[in-house]
């Protein structure tokens, strides 16, 4: 073993109890360790239709049209890897590790082991997970789609995802995190690092799809380098026991850019604690954090942290909260940081209930009351997210009805 | 087609309108004058059953029902339809979602965005950053997808520039008149209308039968609207409250 993997393997120990500094702590002594092996699935169409149903929920499609690769996650075992363009590279972050001799400086380098307990027992499993490379100057038609799944219950799933779009290159992909129909407890643990090189483009889209007793804790920290884009959508409407989720987004080139997305909706029981985090680091960078809030009965924390370390760099930030009843809260809490001149932060911050003035505007030609209120949402809602496949938007179509006709 | 019979109306525990009476006949345009903050906003907003105006006393009657209590959808659905003076932003509304569901995906957006020229506004969300004229513009855009039976208008000109209330003034001389083989036809077969008008340049465009003055919360008194008009832009709205005063 090589000293520096000694030093992480001793810095995971001394975190092994280390709580995370924001959400609900899990006693991690509860869930099973999610198993590693699994029945490979050659064709994603050949699982049963309740599955094939919860991956299109989360925008995973079965039949991989229009998608330029997939990968399945069960638990804890890599259950199905495929591609079908040479634009982009799609294997197991365990394979990937064994091919590449580079990569290691990739791994655990973006995400520490002692953040929390959470990492340092992924990194003590030794958890595998995707790795996707867009070689230089490549650029896939097509998104990449991945699906990590608890199939088991009251297990844990720990995931390690290692990205990296290379000088020039561009990817797009889409991510659906869920739990198998009648898994209702268990806890997913996910470390992605994530490297955007000069000039290149990542669209990340991230939908998550839970159930009411399951524990989420993702760990995401991206660095873009000069010239580079990562666009990052998170969506998560359903039901879940806990999200906890910070990611930071590193601009480290001149002129690095990066927008982030949250859409969310509390549902009652559902505690949801969703941070984005730009630190800029470089001239010129650029940064967006959007969040679109909703509560009808749950909690919902919205963080969003701007940290200016280099001139001419400017970013806004805006959180927005709807609160459709009184059961449910909505915390904003949004950070700017300037630690030179020449910076430009902004935020916007707003929590409340719908306007009744616009309710009723919509109801003057003709809608429902619940028809204007699924209106005003959908568009509350629409931060243009682009790539959307259809089956899932009319998933979120019929989780705003469903949402508007439960006020 | 609506009558208003002794309506009064109190705001967070004030009263706005009191004793109103007032009728729109099928097929007729009438016109209500009345200086600013006499109520004549809050009247159509009344009539339309926006819910911060509660009705203290009195009857709203629309085709001989009683709508006085019905939701805003239901009278929209009965065929009102309203022109705001000053519509909500509406963000993340399209202008052409909003013109297909008003229609119940009957018209075409861009079609009838042709005629008012506001095919580059569908897009856009409903109201944000429009310019007085092109909130009037995006209103008539609206109400021509909804096509109600009477047309609540407040000010349809104010806002707008010369050269558009022609544009303005036509497209709403066409939606009443819709449908219509000849002038004659437009008492029987005509749409309605209630028009609120500060400088009667409207009225170069539509034909109006009876003009109400509303001074102080309610009716002072009706008649012909162009002399209305005339009396209005000659003496002002005094003469009205001292004529009620002398009644």
């Amino acid at each position: 073993m090589q000293t520096d993997e000694v030093s992480l393997k001793k810095r995971a120990k001394s975190a092994a109890e280390k709580k995370a500094t924001y959400g609900e702590d899990f006693e991690l002594a509860k869930y099973e360790e999610g198993s590693k092996v699994s029945k490979p699935v050659e064709d994603l169409q050949t699982l049963d239709e309740e599955s094939k149903k919860t991956l299109l929920q989360v925008g995973i499609i079965p039949s991989e049209e229009g998608r330029s690769g997939s990968f399945l996650v069960l638990d804890n075992a890599v259950s199905h890897s495929s591609q079908k363009d040479d634009n982009v590279e799609l294997m197991s972050t365990h394979e990937a590790l064994e091919k590449y001799e580079w990569l290691k400086d990739y791994s655990w380098n973006l995400v520490q082991v002692d953040t929390d307990k959470y990492t340092a027992k992924t990194y003590l499993e030794n958890a595998d997970g995707y790795f996707i490379r867009a070689p230089a100057g490549k650029k896939s038609s097509m998104p990449v789609q991945t699906c990590l799944m608890l199939d088991s219950k009251k297990v844990s799933q720990t995931v390690h995802n290692i990205i990296v779009v290379e000088e020039g290159a561009s990817l797009d992909i889409i991510t659906g995190c869920t739990a198998k129909k009648g898994v209702e407890e268990g806890l997913h643990l996910g470390i992605s690092e994530i490297y955007v090189k000069k000039g290149a483009t990542l669209n990340f889209t991230m939908i998550h799809n839970w159930a009411e007793q399951i524990g989420v804790r993702p760990r995401t920290v991206v660095q873009v380098e000069e010239g580079g884009t990562y666009v990052s959508n998170y969506i998560c409407l359903k039901p879940v026991r806990s999200v906890q989720t910070y990611p930071t987004v590193r601009l480290e080139g001149k002129g690095a850019v990066t927008r982030l997305n949250t859409i969310a909706i509390a549902h009652p029981g559902s505690v949801l604690d969703l941070g984005s985090r730009a630190i800029f680091n470089a001239p010129d960078t650029r940064a967006e954090l959007i969040s679109r809030t909703i509560t009808i009965g749950g909690r919902l924390i919205a963080r969003g942290e701007m940290i200016g370390n280099a001139k001419g760099a400017k970013g806004h930030l805006e959180c927005k909260g709807l609160v459709l009843t009184d059961k449910g809260s909505q915390l904003a809490i949004p950070i700017l940081e300037a630690n030179v001149d020449d910076i430009e932060l902004t935020h916007e911050a707003a929590v409340g209930k719908i306007a009744k003035d616009q309710v009723e505007y919509l109801m003057a030609r003709g809608l429902t009351e619940e028809e204007a209120i699924g209106m005003i949402i959908r568009g509350f809602l629409d931060v243009g997210i682009k790539g959307i496949p259809e089956e899932l938007k009319n998933e979120i179509e019929n989780t705003i009805t469903q949402t508007a006709f439960g006020m | 087609m609506l009558k208003i019979e002794d309506l009064t109306v109190e705001v967070n525990g004030k009263i706005l309108l009191h004793d109103v009476n007032l009728e729109v006949e099928k097929g007729y345009t009438n016109v209500l004058f009345g200086p600013n903050g006499a109520g004549k906003s809050a009247l159509m907003r009344t009539i339309m059953g926006f819910s911060e105006y509660s009705i203290v006393k009195g009857n709203i009657l629309f085709n001989g029902e009683d709508i006085t209590n019905l939701p805003v959808d239901e009278r929209a659905r009965r065929g009102l339809g309203i022109m705001m003076q000053r519509p909500p932003d509406m963000s993340g509304i399209k202008l052409r979602d909003l013109v297909k569901v008003a229609s119940k995906g009957k018209k075409d957006p861009e079609a009838l965005a042709e005629n008012l020229d506001m095919r580059r506004f569908l897009d856009r969300d409903v109201n944000v950053g429009f310019s007085g004229g092109e909130i009037k513009r995006s209103e008539l855009l609206q109400l021509a997808a909804q096509n109600p039976s009477l047309y609540l208008l407040d000010e349809p000109e104010s806002g707008v520039d010369l050269v558009s209330i022609e544009q303005v003034g036509m497209t709403i001389k066409g939606l009443l008149e819709e449908g219509l083989k000849c002038p004659g036809e437009r008492c029987k077969k005509g749409k309605s209308a209630l028009i609120i008008t500060h400088t009667g340049q409207v009225l170069d465009y539509v034909q109006a039968d009876r003009g109400y003055i509303l001074c102080n919360g309610t009716v002072m008194c009706s008649g012909n609207p162009l002399k209305m008009l005339e009396e209005i832009k000659n003496k002002g709205y005094q003469e009205c409250i001292t004529c009620r005063l002398m009644k």
